[in-house]
């Protein structure tokens, strides 16, 4: 049951809560229990046709030929729509907001990058005559070689996912192929360290599985727009995309959405809007396309894999000195929104804790796999189980309580982050205590009495020196125990391969940072001060 | 081409039908075959009936029980002279399923399903078939080792002699999902006792192999044996045995190989 | 291509319709009938949200062949409520914040309705049960479970 605590931080907020610690009955709840909430998929309109795609039955091959010509005729076949006849084939999510490069074609043209892709889609005025002219559709792939996992890809040689990104890692702001964060001297705090603990840790694909498959009914509508009802978790982000595919003004389209039928982020990329519009521009009746539960499942955009090693150095008293980081992020075959997952998991790190010498890299890369969406927390939620778990082993290295260890190295009030940001309001510690409360799991005094408003700041506010990459002392070579840390930091810190054709800057793709100083804070939008 | 429906009054004509035509496909609960349509299956194109009561009738009087292939897993909890059947029958689906699927069916339900048919397979069970030929009864195993080609003929029923106690048969699901989900692996057992010692035992298993299997080495370490320590533990240890499972959502070939002999130990020993 | 003509009774309504061959239930309640209550969630018999009771039955409308109900009585969540008054499981359900998303409510109600219906006074077990075939991904179970005991409490007050 609900309990709010209101003792803590009682001073910090007005005490007259409203609604909080209320029952308040949900505005759509009488429509869910009637059943008269209408979803994208409640609408049927008249001479309405439904719209199939043909998917690669290959991971990554080229496409030498694609015969429509008995699908053409078979019974029912409204219209077979190629990438030829989408106006803008070529997109990337983000790119309304300039983040990335188009990369992703609506409709395969030369080249299937993951299986499942859709190639070409058919109108057709029943579902099962759709089936019917997919059983006929003839396609000649020229299979390619396939990369699977994140490291691999990186390595030389690999496959070439995605021409967009040849080096099959995402390239930030033109330059850089992954993010990074340093803060203090990671190396040197590692090496003076009484414990040193390297872990990998790694999480596979996770569906959201929303019990409503994507989809989108469109309808051509008076004066030359178009009726969309969508299932879509983000109904301008889709109005846009679509008008960008579609190259015509976003007030071309009436979106209608918002009832969605369980999303968890599986439902913001945009899959089913732009192919049911075209579809319906292309034949002038209403077009739904809808995806079953196979495709759902199968090539419905999941969380991405992450791989993740954690290196950390600890003192016998429990204090972490040094954490180093190298995570990459599965984005699949194209970007979708792991590019900015991985500047969320940079954001994100050493985690909640005051962490004087940190040291981050994260990799989004491009692989043969399905590609990869947002889902509740993407960019952290891996992230954080690693963390997490390499918090519990560090805690038995030292001999020390899980929960106190944590405590003590929880991050406090005024303390500075590994951003250069002042940690406010981080109420880790209270967390903690309560948690250990209701477990029954019992902490002792002086971690019980610990705040996370005391304490904090002072030295703990200081930005430490830090070298800049090509300064950085190389690792002890006592402590190199994995292939990670055994390569060459020229070479772990650097992109394996050539890096791409075009930008201006010289193959040193060193950021021009300040080493201290309110400076570089990663985001999406590029370099900011403050 | 749309599908075409073809309801009959007797078995004898369906079967007929769906001999003649390879498209066909018989319609029980609908579990199956509607669920093939849903995702597009184009192969089926004739969909074929039987309104015949034999289909569904249930006679459980006496030692030999024999279910209409059409007799649904609701209809079998419903019945008292059936209990030895009614863990297999519980396991499956949630009530809706359990109100449409039937028997018949579950003998061409493919991994991860298809439970009742591992009890059927451990009950050494006899398959009754009307194929173009006439009506004919095959043995379970038999049935199973050539599924693939039995599209083409009708189940009219399956019959199996009654456990001579709640003990000489057990069956075990594992699921990831509670109360329901698809099965990790099933098995069953049937243990007939004589004179202390075990005589016929039948292990069957599910999802270990591409159908519905026997692990007859754990069935070799326990006949002739009493049910002790030593030889369950003979057993467990054999359980894996020529399987052959493959990775699935639900776990991989190598976990199923790794569990396998630890259930049958469960199993064998009336641990939960 | 072919039509079949199909009678039943839907929601204690006769209704006539003319179906192609293999179209299931869900699309025959849906498409030609207009009644949007019961949902399209997999097609496979694993969601539940579907859900329909035929002749007092809880059965998938997804996987069932639409003429096999002639004849038959259909209810689906359309057919619930009392006239203008909600019937006592919606009640719970609004009560107990036992939707989010909305899309499982009606396979929920159908099959807690199948089960009140027979057992009046059901146990925890007995709602888990009958509610196993329906899946909430929302994770809202707990709410949902603790409506229909409710509903189930209410009544049997009354």
């Amino acid at each position: 049951m609900l309990e709010l605590r209101k003792d803590i931080f009682a001073d910090e907020r007005d005490d007259n809560l409203k609604e909080i610690g209320k029952g308040t009955q949900r505005q759509d709840m009488l429509g869910h229990i009637t059943g008269t909430s209408s979803y994208f998929g409640d609408h049927k309109l008249q001479g309405m046709l439904h719209l199939k795609v043909v998917r690669s039955t290959q991971a990554h091959a080229r496409l030498r030929r694609i015969d429509t010509t008995e699908a053409e005729r078979s019974a029912g076949v409204r219209r077979i729509i190629r990438g030829a006849d989408v106006p803008r084939n070529l997109n990337t999510l983000l790119s309304l907001i300039n983040f990335g490069k188009d990369d992703e074609p609506s409709l395969a043209v030369d080249k299937v990058r993951y299986k499942g892709e859709p190639i070409l889609a058919i109108v057709a005025d029943s579902e099962r005559e759709a089936f019917e002219a997919i059983a006929k559709v003839k396609i000649d792939y020229e299979p390619l070689p396939t990369v699977f996992d994140v490291e691999d890809a990186l390595k030389p040689g690999a496959p070439v996912v995605n021409e967009t990104y040849p080096k099959n890692a995402f390239i930030y702001h033109d330059v850089y192929d992954h993010q990074r964060l340093r803060f203090g001297d990671a190396d040197a705090a590692l090496a003076t360290a009484d414990h040193v603990l390297e872990q990998r840790y790694q999480m596979s694909p996770i569906e959201h599985a929303p019990t409503e498959t994507n989809g989108a009914i469109a309808a051509p509508d008076t004066n030359g727009r178009y009726v969309v009802y969508t299932s879509t978790q983000a109904l301008f982000f889709s109005v846009d995309t679509c008008a960008k595919i579609l190259d015509v003004p976003s007030n071309t389209f009436h979106f209608i959405g918002g009832t969605v039928g369980g999303g968890f982020g599986g439902k913001v990329d945009t899959l089913t809007e732009p192919l049911a519009i075209l579809g319906a521009m292309l034949t002038g009746r209403p077009v739904r396309y809808v995806f079953g539960r196979e495709e759902e499942m199968q090539y419905g955009p999941p969380r991405g894999a992450e791989r993740i090693y954690i290196k950390d150095g600890v003192m016998r008293d429990g204090r972490i000195v040094a954490r180093k980081i190298r995570a990459y992020f599965d984005s699949g075959a194209y970007t979708r929104l792991s590019s900015y997952a991985a500047v969320k998991c940079a954001a994100h790190l050493p985690g909640p804790y005051t962490i004087p010498n940190v040291y981050g890299d994260v990799y989004c890369v491009f692989t043969n796999r399905t590609p990869a969406t947002a889902m509740r927390g993407f960019g952290v939620t891996a992230m954080d189980f690693a963390i997490e778990c390499q918090m519990d082993k560090l805690a038995n290295l030292v001999g020390m309580d899980p929960m106190e260890f944590r405590i003590l190295n929880a991050y406090r009030d005024g303390d500075m982050k590994a951003h250069r940001r002042e940690a406010k309001n981080t109420a880790l510690i209270e967390c903690v205590q309560v948690a250990a409360e209701k477990a029954k799991w019992p902490i002792r005094d002086e971690f019980r009495r610990a705040s996370s408003r005391t304490d904090g700041g002072g030295s703990r506010a200081a930005i430490p020196p830090t070298p800049t990459d090509s300064r950085a002392r190389p690792t002890a070579p006592a402590q190199q125990r994995t292939s990670y840390d055994r390569l060459p930091p020229t070479v772990t810190r650097e992109p394996p391969r050539e890096p791409p054709p075009p930008s201006p800057p010289p193959p040193s793709p060193r950021p021009v940072t300040p080493s201290h100083g309110a400076t570089r804070f990663s985001s999406v939008f590029g370099t900011r001060r403050r | 081409m749309a599908v075409t429906v073809k309801t009959f009054a007797n078995a004898s004509e369906a079967a007929g039908a769906l001999s003649s035509d390879r498209s066909a496909r018989y319609l029980g609960g609908g579990t199956l075959v509607m669920r093939a349509l849903n995702e597009g299956d184009v192969s089926i194109s004739t969909i074929v009936r039987a309104q015949d009561q034999a289909l569904s009738r249930i006679d459980a009087s006496g030692p030999r029980v024999t279910l209409g292939a059409g007799v649904t897993f609701a209809r079998i909890l419903a019945e008292r002279d059936l209990s030895f059947l009614h863990a297999p029958a519980r396991s499956i689906g949630g009530p809706a399923v359990r109100n449409m699927g039937t028997v018949g069916g579950n003998l061409f339900a493919p991994n991860p399903y298809g439970d009742f048919t591992v009890a059927l397979l451990a009950l050494d069970a006899t398959v009754a078939v009307q194929g173009g030929f006439g009506a004919r009864d095959i043995p379970i195993e038999e049935f199973l080792q050539a599924r693939d080609r039995q599209a083409g003929t009708l189940v009219l029923s399956v019959s199996c002699t009654r456990p001579a106690s709640a003990d000489a048969f057990r069956y075990r699901k594992i699921a990831r999902i509670k109360p329901k989900g698809g099965s990790v692996i099933t098995l069953a057992a049937h243990l007939p006792i004589s004179g202390g010692r075990i005589v016929g035992a039948r292990i069957a298993l599910g999802s270990m192999a591409p159908t519905q299997i026997r692990a007859r080495a754990a069935e070799r370490a326990l006949e002739g044996r009493s049910l002790d320590t030593a030889t369950i533990a003979a057993a467990a240890s054999a359980a894996a045995e020529g399987t052959s499972p493959s990775d699935n959502a639900l776990g991989s070939a190598w976990y199923r190989r790794e569990i396998v002999g630890v259930h049958l130990r469960r199993l064998l020993s009336g641990q939960e | 291509m072919t039509k079949i003509p199909l009678q039943f009774r839907h929601n204690g309504r006769d209704v006539a319709i003319f179906v192609d061959g293999g179209t299931n239930l869900l699309v025959a309640l849906r498409e030609l009938i207009g009644d949007m209550t019961p949902k399209f969630g997999c097609g496979q018999g694993g969601c539940g949200t579907c859900s329909v009771l035929i002749d007092g039955e809880l059965h998938l409308s997804c996987l069932t062949l639409a003429e096999t109900v002639a004849g038959r009585a259909v209810e689906t969540l359309d057919g619930m409520k009392q006239g203008p008054n909600l019937h006592p499981l919606q009640r719970a359900f609004a009560d107990n914040f036992a939707a989010q998303c909305g899309y499982c409510t009606p396979g929920m109600l159908m099959a807690a309705k199948a089960l009140l219906d027979r057992n009046s006074s059901p146990s925890r077990a007995d709602v888990i049960e009958a509610i196993s075939g329906n899946i909430c991904r929302c994770t809202g179970y707990e709410p949902i479970i603790n409506a229909i005991l409710a509903a189930a409490g209410g009544r049997a007050s009354a």
